[in-house]
C-alpha cells in the first residue's frame, strides 16, 4: 500500500504547475478570453479539427461535441490501429504537412512522440487543473517531465480473469500470489493435461506490465538520457517465476488474438488471463460460448498481502504541434470534452474502461452486474486495481520499436533453450544499440 | 526589332529542330509516367540511403555508411541465407511438380483434363493473404488440422510453425499457391510445339519418354527460364506468407526472417527509413544479378 500512496517528487512538481496553470487560466478568462489560449472561447468562435483515432467511440463523441458547439466541424480519420497509425503520424510529422490536430496514442507510444516535440504541452491550456481527475497510472503516462502531453481516454488496470468452471471442476483454488499461480498451473495440468493456466508466446506489453507490478523499473528516462536495466529485482522476480511455467510447458503456446486463442478461452483449455480492464467487452463479443464461466479476481501478488497492480494497454489523446488547423485551444476544448467531460459516458456506454476517478467511484459503475461474468460486479475489482497501480513506471521513448523486436529476443526463450533472463539481456542489448543509433544516450 | 531579326534562324535548321522535338511529343506521356512511377521511387530510395535520420538529432548525410553497415549486418545476412535456402529447395520442387502436371495434361491421356487443369490452377486465384491465413489455421497443433490429425490417429506430428519447420511450412504454402501458375506457363509453351514433330517421332519409333526428353523439354526451355527467373524474384521477395504467419508464430518468424520483412520492420516499426532503403537497394541489385546470370545461362543453352 505504501507504494501506491507515496508521491514522487515529480508529482509534487506537477501539482506546482497545476496551481500556476490554473492561475494563468483564470487570468486569461478574466481578460475576456483570447481564443489562442482559452479553449472555451475558441469553441465559441468555432473552426475545424482533424482527429486521428481508431477507437469507434470517438466518432459519437465528436458528434455530441459538434451538437453542443455548432460552430465546430470535426473530421475523424481512421489512419490505422496502433502501430500503423504511428507510422502514418511519424511520416506526417517528418513531412511537416498533413498532421492531424489530435491523435489517439497508446500510453507506451506516447514518449516517442513527446520526445520528438511533436505533442503540445497542455498544462497551460487547462490540463494542469485536471491532476487528480484521472487515476495515477494513466496520469503518470501522459505527464512527461514538466509537461502534460495528452489526456487519458481509457485505462487498463490489470486483473486476473479466470474460468471459474474449470477451477471448480478440478478443485483448484484461485491463486492470490504468483507462487500460488504456478502451483495452480501444475495442479490444473495434472488434473487435465489439455488445460493450461494461460497462453503465452511472449508478449512485450504483458511482460513489461508484469515487471511493472513487481516493482521493477527497467527503463529510466530523463530527456534523452535513457537507462535500460533488466537485472533489477522486479524484472528478475518475473523472469524466475515465469521461467518455471515455460520450462514445465504449463503455458499454452498460443498467441493472443489468434483463432486458437478464442477457442481456448471458450472451451476451457486456457484457464486464466492476466490482462487489462478493457477485456470484458472482448470476452462478451469474442468468447460467447463461455458466458457465465468467467470471473474476475485481483491480480496475483508478488508479495503476499500486498495490493500492487500495473497498467496494460490503454490510450490517451494528444494535441499535435503544427496540426492542420493550428488551433490548439479548440483542440484542447474537444479533448477535454472527450476525456473528462460528457464524452466519458459515451465511451463507457461503448464498453470502454474509464481513467477518470469520478466515474470509477460512481455508484452506478461499481454496482453494475455483468451477466457474462455470472452476475459478478466486476467493476469493483477493476476499479480497485486502477487505484493500486504501482507508481514510477516509465516507458522508453522508442518503446514501439523495442516492443517490435521483443519476440526476436525474449520470445526465443519460449521456443529454444535460452532462458527469459538471457532473453531480457538480449532485448536490453538490442534496445540500447537502437537507442544510441537514434541519438539517445543509452546505457 | 533588329534583335528579333538577328535571332531568327534559317528556315531549314528550324524545321529539323521541330522534327526532333515532335518525337519527344509522342514518347512524352510515356516518359512522364515512366519517370514518375519507375525512376522517381528508385532515385528517391538511393537518395534516402545516403542519409541517416535520428529521432534525436535529425538528418545527416552519411555517404555510403548505410551500405557498409548492411554488409556487416548479421541479421541481413541471415535473412538472405534463409531465402537462398528457400530458393534452392522450394523452387526446384515447385517447378518440378508444375512441369510434371503440365506434361500430364499435355499428354492427352488424362481423364477430365480440363477439370484437372482448372483445379490445379485454382489456388493461384486465391489471394496470398487468404491462402496463408487458411494454411495457418490448418497448421494449428491444438485446434487446427494438424491437431485434429494428432487426435484422430493418436500420433504427434511436429508443430509446422516451430522455428525448425516454419520455413518448410511456408515453402508448402508457396508451392500450393504457384504450381498452377507455373503449370500454365509450361502448358501454354507445350501447346505451341508443332504436332508434326510428334508424328515424326512416332514414325521414328520414339517412346513417350524420348518425346519428352528430346522434343518437349527443349521446346519449352524459354518458358522454363522465365518461370525460374520469376521464382527467384519471388523467393527473394518473400514477404506475405511470413508476415501473416508471424501473428501465429511470433518467435519462429523473427522481424528479420526475410530481407523484405527486415526492410519492412526497419521502416515501419523502427523509423529507420534510410537503412531500410539501403537494404532494399542491395536486395534489388542482388536479385537483378542472379536473375541475369540465370537468364544468360538459360539463353546460352537454348542457342
Amino acid at each position: 500500500m505504501t507504494r501506491t500512496t507515496r508521491r514522487t517528487a515529480r508529482g509534487a512538481a506537477l501539482r506546482g504547475t497545476a496551481v500556476v496553470g490554473a492561475l494563468a487560466l483564470t487570468l486569461t478568462a478574466c481578460g475576456g478570453g483570447s481564443s489562442d489560449t482559452d479553449p472555451e472561447a475558441a469553441a465559441e468562435e468555432g473552426g475545424e479539427l482533424t482527429v486521428w483515432a481508431w477507437d469507434p467511440t470517438v466518432e459519437p463523441i465528436a458528434e455530441a461535441y459538434m451538437e453542443a458547439n455548432p460552430e465546430v466541424t470535426i473530421d475523424i480519420v481512421n489512419a490505422g490501429t496502433g502501430n500503423d497509425q504511428y507510422t502514418a503520424l511519424q511520416n506526417a510529422i517528418a513531412a511537416g504537412s498533413g498532421i492531424p490536430d489530435l491523435a489517439q496514442v497508446e500510453y507506451y507510444a506516447l514518449p516517442q512522440f513527446s520526445i520528438g516535440e511533436a505533442l503540445t504541452d497542455l498544462s497551460d491550456l487547462g490540463a494542469a487543473e485536471l491532476d487528480g481527475a484521472f487515476t495515477p497510472g494513466p496520469w503518470t503516462a501522459v505527464s512527461q517531465g514538466e509537461g502534460i502531453y495528452g489526456l487519458p481516454l481509457d485505462s487498463g488496470p490489470m486483473a486476473l480473469f479466470y474460468n471459474a468452471a474449470v477451477f471448480d471442476e478440478h478443485g483448484v483454488e484461485v491463486p492470490t500470489t504468483w507462487d500460488e499461480y504456478v502451483e495452480a498451473a501444475r495442479a490444473l495440468n495434472e488434473a487435465d493435461p489439455a488445460v493450461s493456466i494461460t497462453n503465452d508466446t511472449g508478449d512485450a506489453g504483458f511482460t513489461t506490465s508484469m515487471i511493472w507490478q513487481a516493482g521493477g523499473t527497467p527503463y529510466t528516462v530523463d530527456g534523452t538520457d535513457v537507462t535500460i536495466d533488466f537485472t533489477d529485482e522486479g524484472s528478475q522476480a518475473f523472469a524466475e517465476t515465469w521461467q518455471q511455467l515455460v520450462d514445465e510447458e504449463l503455458v499454452a503456446p498460443i498467441s493472443s488474438w489468434s483463432d486458437e486463442w478464442y477457442q481456448g478461452l471458450g472451451n476451457g483449455t486456457i484457464a486464466t488471463l492476466t490482462i487489462g480492464a478493457w477485456m470484458p467487452g472482448n470476452f462478451e463479443s469474442g468468447v460467447p460460448d463461455a458466458s457465465g464461466d468467467w470471473r474476475v479476481a485481483p491480480m496475483p501478488q508478488w508479495t503476499e498481502g500486498e495490493q500492487a497492480t500495473a497498467e496494460n494497454g490503454g490510450s490517451a489523446m494528444s494535441v499535435l504541434e503544427g496540426g492542420e488547423n493550428n488551433n490548439a485551444a479548440l483542440a484542447y476544448d474537444f479533448l477535454e470534452f472527450a476525456a473528462h467531460g460528457d464524452g466519458v459516458q459515451i465511451r463507457l456506454d461503448g464498453g470502454g474502461f474509464p481513467a477518470t476517478t469520478a466515474d470509477l467511484e460512481s455508484e452506478e459503475f461499481l454496482e453494475r452486474e455483468y451477466e457474462y461474468f455470472g452476475g459478478q460486479k466486476i467493476n469493483e475489482v477493476l476499479a480497485q486495481s486502477a487505484a493500486d497501480v504501482v507508481e514510477g513506471w516509465q516507458y522508453l521513448p522508442f518503446q514501439v520499436y523495442a516492443n517490435s523486436i521483443f519476440n526476436d529476443t525474449v520470445g526465443q526463450a519460449y521456443v529454444s533453450g535460452t532462458s527469459l533472463t538471457e532473453g531480457l539481456a538480449t532485448w536490453q542489448e538490442a534496445s540500447i544499440t537502437y537507442g544510441n543509433d537514434q541519438g539517445f544516450t543509452v546505457d | 526589332m533588329a534583335q528579333a531579326v538577328a535571332v531568327t534562324p534559317p528556315v531549314a535548321p528550324r524545321r529539323r529542330q521541330a522534327r526532333r522535338w515532335s518525337g519527344w511529343g509522342f514518347v512524352g506521356p510515356f516518359m512522364a509516367v515512366f519517370a514518375l512511377v519507375f525512376l522517381a521511387p528508385i532515385i528517391y530510395s538511393i537518395w534516402l540511403s545516403v542519409f541517416r535520420t535520428q529521432l534525436v538529432g535529425g538528418t545527416t548525410f552519411v555517404g555510403l555508411e548505410n551500405y557498409q553497415r548492411a554488409l556487416q549486418d548479421d541479421q541481413f545476412w541471415s535473412a538472405l541465407g534463409r531465402v537462398s535456402a528457400f530458393l534452392v529447395v522450394q523452387v526446384p520442387i515447385m517447378l518440378g511438380i508444375a512441369l510434371l502436371v503440365a506434361l500430364a495434361i499435355d499428354s492427352g491421356r488424362l481423364y477430365g483434363r480440363d477439370f484437372f487443369r482448372i483445379s490445379i490452377f485454382l489456388p493461384y486465384a486465391v489471394p496470398a493473404v487468404v491462402a496463408t491465413l487458411m494454411w495457418g489455421f490448418m497448421y494449428g497443433t491444438r485446434f487446427g488440422l494438424v491437431g485434429n490429425i494428432n487426435d484422430a490417429l493418436g500420433v504427434s506430428l511436429p508443430n509446422p510453425l516451430s522455428p525448425d519447420l516454419v520455413l518448410a511450412a511456408i515453402g508448402n504454402i508457396v508451392t500450393w499457391e504457384f504450381v498452377g501458375y507455373n503449370m500454365l506457363i509450361f502448358y501454354a509453351a507445350l501447346r505451341t510445339v508443332p504436332t508434326s514433330l510428334y508424328e515424326a517421332a512416332e514414325i521414328d519409333g520414339a517412346g513417350q519418354w524420348q518425346v519428352i526428353r528430346a522434343i518437349k523439354i527443349p521446346a519449352i526451355r524459354g518458358a522454363l527460364v522465365i518461370a525460374t527467373i520469376f521464382s527467384i524474384i519471388g523467393s527473394f521477395q518473400l514477404f506475405n506468407e511470413p508476415s501473416i504467419l508471424q501473428a501465429l508464430a511470433p518467435n519462429a518468424i523473427t522481424t528479420y526472417f526475410t530481407p523484405n520483412l527486415y526492410a519492412y520492420s526497419l521502416s515501419f516499426s523502427g523509423q529507420q527509413y534510410n537503412y531500410s532503403a539501403t537494404v532494399a537497394i542491395i536486395m534489388g541489385l542482388l536479385t537483378m544479378a542472379i536473375a541475369y546470370v540465370v537468364q544468360l545461362r538459360g539463353m546460352r543453352k537454348e542457342a
